[in-house]
């Protein structure tokens, strides 16, 4: 990509570099975490913010949808929201900072700060490939997180829910999180913006599950309206495993959840799932790219998008098969529900198969609420807007439901009809 | 309380004219039948008289309680006791048939300025309506008719009529799809429903399901017009000699 260094610099672009030398020496690192840190600026300062000629990031062009940048320093404490679910262990992020004394019993919680100082976290301040922006800012600017590791075999019945909160400013954290062979999980990571100030936000959450581990992982991004929220989940499926991946967007001005899934053991199933409740003057990308590498794996992914006023929302599904990925199963679906004209959706499904005995499928629809669902409910006394709410509602609550814990679907049709509410 | 008065109705995407002059008079406490070969205009009708947007109303007056219906949306016009019962229910997934059940009955009776219903009064009114027409709880735990068989489609269809209470009934084809004990299960929650201040409309194919809602009238509608009324025995007849006499009379 060097022909891209010859375009200007933007005030987004200068500003990370100036952030990134005005602080590296308050980041939290060893020598090996700088020298890391260091390869990523770099690489940032070289090639820039990615624009629509990189074809990975081609409906979100980085480069000129980033105007600003918020001061480094977030500032404000502020109170814990209720947890999702009642009973859930809740491990808080305030401001971009991990309490070290979190617990969670059964589960060997560190702080990915320690990680940094002991220098153990620079192997992993790396990059997929050219095109992991998120990886190359995350990498530069990442101060804390969680650190989780579920031994073998454990299982823990309530969920964990990490709730990243914050105010305004900047906030860079990153979650290392094992699942032993054969553990069982259940986790909430949660952003959750406290106020309305501007803030600007980078989070990888990097996940190994062992063989046979069951695990339910659920992205929850409630941003606020002014907010940039850059995530990243990489995740390696061991043999055997079952992934339940949840993704819901609900929140944030301008947003790219990156799911990057390499499937590696055989029997590996992963479940992936997605919701987008986008509105007001808004943009929210959601790429995926997931590699089925081994023989006999199954995968399903399904979207569903509700787009309200100006906002706009792109899908980006590449499932990749290997070459010897034989009887692989991989479908992919993306609805979306288009509420009003000046909204856009853009979805772009891609299979590259190597592999010849597989099964593989995708589908994308466009559309508006179904006029004989709405006639139905209107023909037995449903008012025309409430009727309508209850659809968009049913539209998404659909894929909720394949959640076998009822307090989490309840929980997460809450903070859907929630926002419904507030934007229908 | 219906009058409908030289009804002229066509599809609105289309403009095919379905009802050509169509005039019906249904009296409170009266069971009408309405019959007629296919094509006739019979599920046309039920639909113009809920309001279904898809029928443009040309020419003519539907007149409900004495009052022109046809400025009001199928909402409005369920909220003052007009119930289609449809011959296929659409099936609705993600919508909870029992939150479907408590919005519609709750949102009429807003309409209507009547309190909403508790929840624990809500719940035994289903209880015991669903009991009445032989329906498992468990279907109602499903979404709205997603994975409902025929028969249990048309049961939940008189479910929500007991439930709503409504003035005027429209029931096209509830017996299709049907065996003899469901359609007996569904004639008992219809007549239970009978009373001096309520109509019934009854669309049918056949005289079979008239054996066990017994009719005051019977209408013949062919093209779109009523070319016959009778009483009961016109729809026997219509079962010993078909349409064509009848057809040929009025041709």
């Amino acid at each position: 990509m060097n022909m891209q260094t010859t375009s200007r610099q933007t005030a987004a672009e200068a500003a990370l570099i100036d952030a990134f030398n005005q602080h590296v020496g308050d980041l939290p690192g060893n020598g090996a975490v700088i020298s890391a840190r260091d390869r990523l600026v770099d690489d940032l300062k070289t090639n820039g913010l990615p624009t629509r000629r990189v074809e990975a990031w081609h409906y979100t062009d980085l480069k000129t949808l980033l105007r600003a940048l918020p001061a480094m320093q977030p500032a404000g404490l502020v109170a814990a929201p209720a947890p999702l679910v009642e009973t859930a262990s809740v491990i808080v992020m305030q401001d971009g900072h991990a309490d070290g004394k979190a617990s969670v019993e059964g589960v060997v919680v560190g702080t990915f700060d320690a990680m940094l100082r002991e220098g153990t976290a620079a192997p992993g301040l790396s990059v997929i490939d050219g095109d992991d922006t998120i990886g190359k800012i995350n990498g530069s600017f990442v101060r804390d997180g969680y650190v989780l590791e579920f031994p073998e075999g454990v299982e823990i019945e309530q969920p964990i829910e990490i709730q990243a909160l914050h105010g305004a400013g900047q906030i860079h954290t990153r979650f290392p999180v094992s699942f032993g062979a054969a553990s069982k999980a259940t986790v909430i990571e949660r952003h959750v913006a406290t106020t309305d100030g501007q803030a600007f936000v980078s989070s990888v959450s990097d996940i190994s599950l062992e063989d046979g581990a069951d695990v339910t992982w659920i992205v929850l991004q409630e941003q606020g309206s002014s907010d940039t929220h850059l995530g990243q989940v990489r995740i390696r499926v061991g043999a055997d495993a079952k992934l339940r991946l949840f993704v819901i967007n609900a929140g944030g001005k301008l947003v790219r959840q990156e799911l990057r899934v390499d499937v590696a053991g055989e029997g590996a199933d992963l479940q992936l799932r997605g919701v987008n409740l986008l509105g007001g003057d808004t943009h929210t990308d959601v790429t995926l790219v997931l590699g089925h590498n081994v023989p006999n794996t199954t995968s399903t992914e399904i979207f569903r998008n509700v787009v309200f006023d100006r906002a706009r929302g792109v899908f980006q599904g590449m499932i990749k098969v290997a070459l010897d990925a034989q009887k692989t199963d991989a479908r992919m679906a993306c609805n979306t529900l288009l509420m009003s004209d000046d909204a856009e959706f853009a979805a772009k499904p891609e299979l590259e198969i190597f592999a010849d005995d597989v099964q593989c499928g995708h589908g994308a629809t466009v559309a508006d609420i179904d006029d004989n669902h709405l006639y139905y409910l209107m023909a037995r006394g449903i008012p025309r807007s409430k009727a309508r709410a209850m659809l968009v509602n049913a539209f998404v609550a659909e894929i909720v439901e394949e959640l076998d814990d009822e307090a989490l679907v309840e929980a997460l049709e809450t903070v859907i009809s929630g926002w419904l509410e507030r934007h229908a | 309380m219906l009058e409908i008065k030289n009804l002229h109705a066509r599809i609105a995407e289309d403009g095919t004219e379905i009802i050509r002059g169509l005039n019906l008079t249904v009296k409170a406490g009266e069971v009408a039948a309405i019959m007629g070969p296919n094509g006739s205009g019979k599920s046309t009708l039920s639909y113009i008289l809920s309001g279904r947007e898809d029928y443009e109303v040309t020419e003519g007056e539907i007149l409900y309680n004495g009052e022109n219906i046809l400025e009001l949306d199928p909402a409005e016009r369920a909220a003052k006791g007009i119930f289609l019962a449809f011959q296929y229910p659409v099936e609705i997934p993600g919508v909870a048939t029992m939150q479907f059940l408590k919005v519609a009955m709750n949102e009429q009776r807003k309409a209507r300025g009547e309190a909403e219903l508790t929840t624990p009064d809500f719940m035994r009114r289903v209880k015991e309506a669903a009991a009445e027409l032989k329906i498992n709880p468990d279907m109602l735990k499903r979404p709205l008719n997603v994975g409902f068989s025929g028969g249990e489609k048309k049961r939940a269809e008189i479910l929500q009529m007991a439930l709503l209470e409504p003035k005027l009934c429209v029931l096209d084809e509830t017996d299709s799809g049907l065996d003899i004990d469901a359609l007996k299960i569904v004639a008992d929650g219809v007549n239970a429903l009978k009373s001096p201040d309520r109509a019934t409309i009854v669309i049918t194919h056949y005289q079979r399901l008239l054996d066990y809602i017994v009719p005051d009238t019977v209408h013949v509608l062919y093209k779109g017009q009523i070319i016959r009324t009778g009483d009961k025995s016109l729809a026997l007849e219509l079962e010993a000699n078909g349409y064509a006499d009848i057809i040929g009379e009025a041709a």
